[in-house]
């Protein structure tokens, strides 16, 4: 001890030169100049034509295709989506072997079809049944019908379409919410039985709600995907979705590169604030797991040393 | 603290038999347990002593036998003669009167310390809001947490999550309670934490069956020691009788067995009792 004794002697604060880091700096270089020729290709061909795109974007058949086809088509599609999904996979993991093969069934079917191919089949449904009644079963006779749908008009409308994309999103969902609920430690729902509570309690107070913390990034990966997929509606002839307005203002325009890009703009906008949501969701689902980790800001001083 | 050998029998197992897949773990365990009194399972792992616990609230069906619990029988009905199977509600119902705590503790690691005493009453007793968060500050007081009612089950040391479960199952007003080896995931210096815990809940009058290695708490605060092997009972008595002077050789083998890891480990002597461990 005593030859450490001296304070001057002992080594005291670090104070080292970083490690170096040349390939980033290489990298660097490079990314600057392909940005730079994008960019450059950008401003001075006249046919990217900005400032129609920004027109387009801000025109009133495309942002009511936006707001109904595609938010309202996305938001509507993810309820039926996740509230049935958690649905079929709560009864896939049931004691219930009847539900067990239900839940099995629809999972099969609707993870088989396409959608596009399901949306467009949806849509002449029509064809089979014009007129669906809702009454009593084999009482037609006796009067005992209540309502009447009107199957081909449905059929067009947007409410069939987001019908149609939750039934195929619930399947994925199921399968997403049955990895959430298997990934809770078995001991949770004993010491939930253990307080007396009931298969069910346990399973929306205890078990659902760890799960969540599983399911909620594929979900924010699922939503993201359905934004993109209500430009299947056209598969229906649901005309007041994005892709199609914008498409139709380039096509009548001969305008088409800028069109796309207006709508191209619109879904990485959408797209970017769903992923604002979802990190908000992950941080109120991961409560009690430790403190998430700290966003590390990367400082472009940092980028060429570390220390 | 002597307590009356002729208060009411809480628990009442006859020729209980448990399967798993073939490889029988119990093999007829009868026991009984009355109001007040500590009972403590000893045996090697493999035993059954754990078994037999999760069958007594049903975390394990039984394949034969029966057992009651406060005159019911638990998990079937006798209508008759003939047993029928009790639904899920009912049997959820038969829980709420036995408390349980778990070797890995089972906290809900979603909720705070408070939350989790106060689950029970609020969602299966419908205590209100209000009544069942002041009971569970005292519950948490009473086990040593009165100042961490805020604080989530990963920022607890072990010996406090499971001083938190005890307060979560005392929540219920359980008229039994059930430790699962509640002590042998800890660390070595917070197993006495949890075992005065245990002790005062002993001394108020706590019917208490508890599975544990600790054979310091169970020579200082169990009425009656219940030595296992092999699926069965091979002795049981009060602790200075199976401890102190065991007569079957499968009860010596292991109680030296105990013996010779507490020396080995150097268990703090904190609630063991090493009087009658050789000296080094």
């Amino acid at each position: 001890m005593s030859s450490i004794s001296n304070d001057a002697d002992r080594p005291g604060a670090i104070d080292a030169r970083p490690v170096r880091h040349p390939g980033r700096w290489v990298a660097i270089a490079v990314i600057a100049v392909v940005v730079g020729m994008m960019v450059n290709s950008a401003m001075t061909n006249p046919r990217w034509n900005w400032s129609f795109a920004a027109e387009v974007m801000q025109q009133k058949p495309v942002l009511e295709g936006l707001l109904k086809g595609t938010i309202i088509g996305t938001v509507g599609a993810m309820i039926i989506g996740v509230g049935l999904g958690v649905l079929v996979a709560v009864m896939r993991l049931s004691d219930n072997p009847v539900l067990r093969y239900v839940a099995f069934a629809y999972t099969w079917f609707f993870r088989s079809m396409p959608r596009y191919v399901l949306l467009a089949t949806m849509g002449s449904l029509g064809y089979l049944y014009p007129v669906v009644d809702l009454g009593v079963p084999f009482a037609q006779s006796l009067g005992l019908t209540f309502a009447q749908l009107d199957v081909n008009a449905l059929s067009r409308g947007l409410m069939f379409g987001i019908l149609g994309l939750g039934l195929s999103e619930a399947a994925y969902m199921a399968e997403i919410a049955r990895a959430g609920i298997l990934s809770v430690d078995k001991g949770q729902s004993e010491a939930a039985q253990a307080l007396g509570m009931s298969p069910g309690q346990t399973m929306r107070r205890i078990i659902l709600p760890q799960a969540m913390r599983v399911i909620v990034p594929p979900t924010g990966n699922e939503t993201i995907a359905m934004v993109k997929d209500t430009s299947l509606l056209l598969a229906m002839s649901i005309t007041t979705e994005l892709f199609f307005q914008t498409q139709a203002i380039g096509t009548r325009t001969l305008k088409i590169m800028p069109a796309y890009v207006a709508a191209c703009a619109w879904y990485l906008i959408v797209c970017s604030v769903l992923m604002v949501g979802q990190s908000y969701l992950e941080k109120y689902f991961g409560r009690g797991f430790g403190p998430m980790p700290k966003k590390t800001k990367q400082k472009i001083t940092k980028i060429g040393a570390d220390h | 603290m002597a307590r009356p050998m002729d208060a009411p029998v809480l628990v009442r197992a006859i020729n209980v038999t448990k399967s798993f897949h073939g490889n029988q773990v119990l093999k007829g365990i009868d026991m009984e347990v009355r109001t007040g009194e500590v009972v403590v399972l000893l045996g090697p792992s493999g035993s059954g002593k754990t078994t037999f616990l999760r069958c007594i609230n049903q975390l394990e069906t039984i394949d034969g036998g029966r057992i009651w619990v406060d005159g019911d029988l638990m998990g079937y009905e006798d209508k008759g003669g003939v047993l029928h199977r009790l639904h899920d509600k009912k049997i959820a119902s038969q829980r709420r009167g036995i408390g349980m705590c778990f070797q890995r503790f089972n906290l809900f690691p979603h909720k705070t310390a408070l939350e989790n005493v106060m689950e029970g009453p609020v969602q299966v007793k419908k205590t209100s809001k209000a009544e069942a968060e002041q009971r569970a500050i005292e519950l948490l007081e009473q086990v040593g947490l009165g100042d961490k009612p805020a604080a989530y089950p990963a920022q607890l040391s072990g010996g406090q999550q499971q001083r938190v479960a005890i307060a979560r199952a005392l929540a219920m007003d359980p008229k039994l309670m059930l430790f699962d080896e509640p002590t042998s995931a800890l660390d070595p210096e917070l197993v006495g934490e949890v075992l005065k815990v245990m002790r005062d809940l002993a001394a108020k009058g706590m019917t208490m069956i508890v599975v544990t290695h600790e054979m310091g708490f169970a020579r200082e605060v169990a009425d009656r020691v219940v030595f296992m092997d092999g699926g069965v009972v091979v002795e049981e008595g009060p602790p200075s009788e199976v401890i102190g002077n065991p007569q079957h050789n499968r009860t010596r083998a292991f109680l030296s067995r105990m013996r010779q890891e507490e020396a080995a480990h150097g268990r703090p002597p904190t609630t063991v009792d090493l009087s009658d461990v050789p000296a080094e």
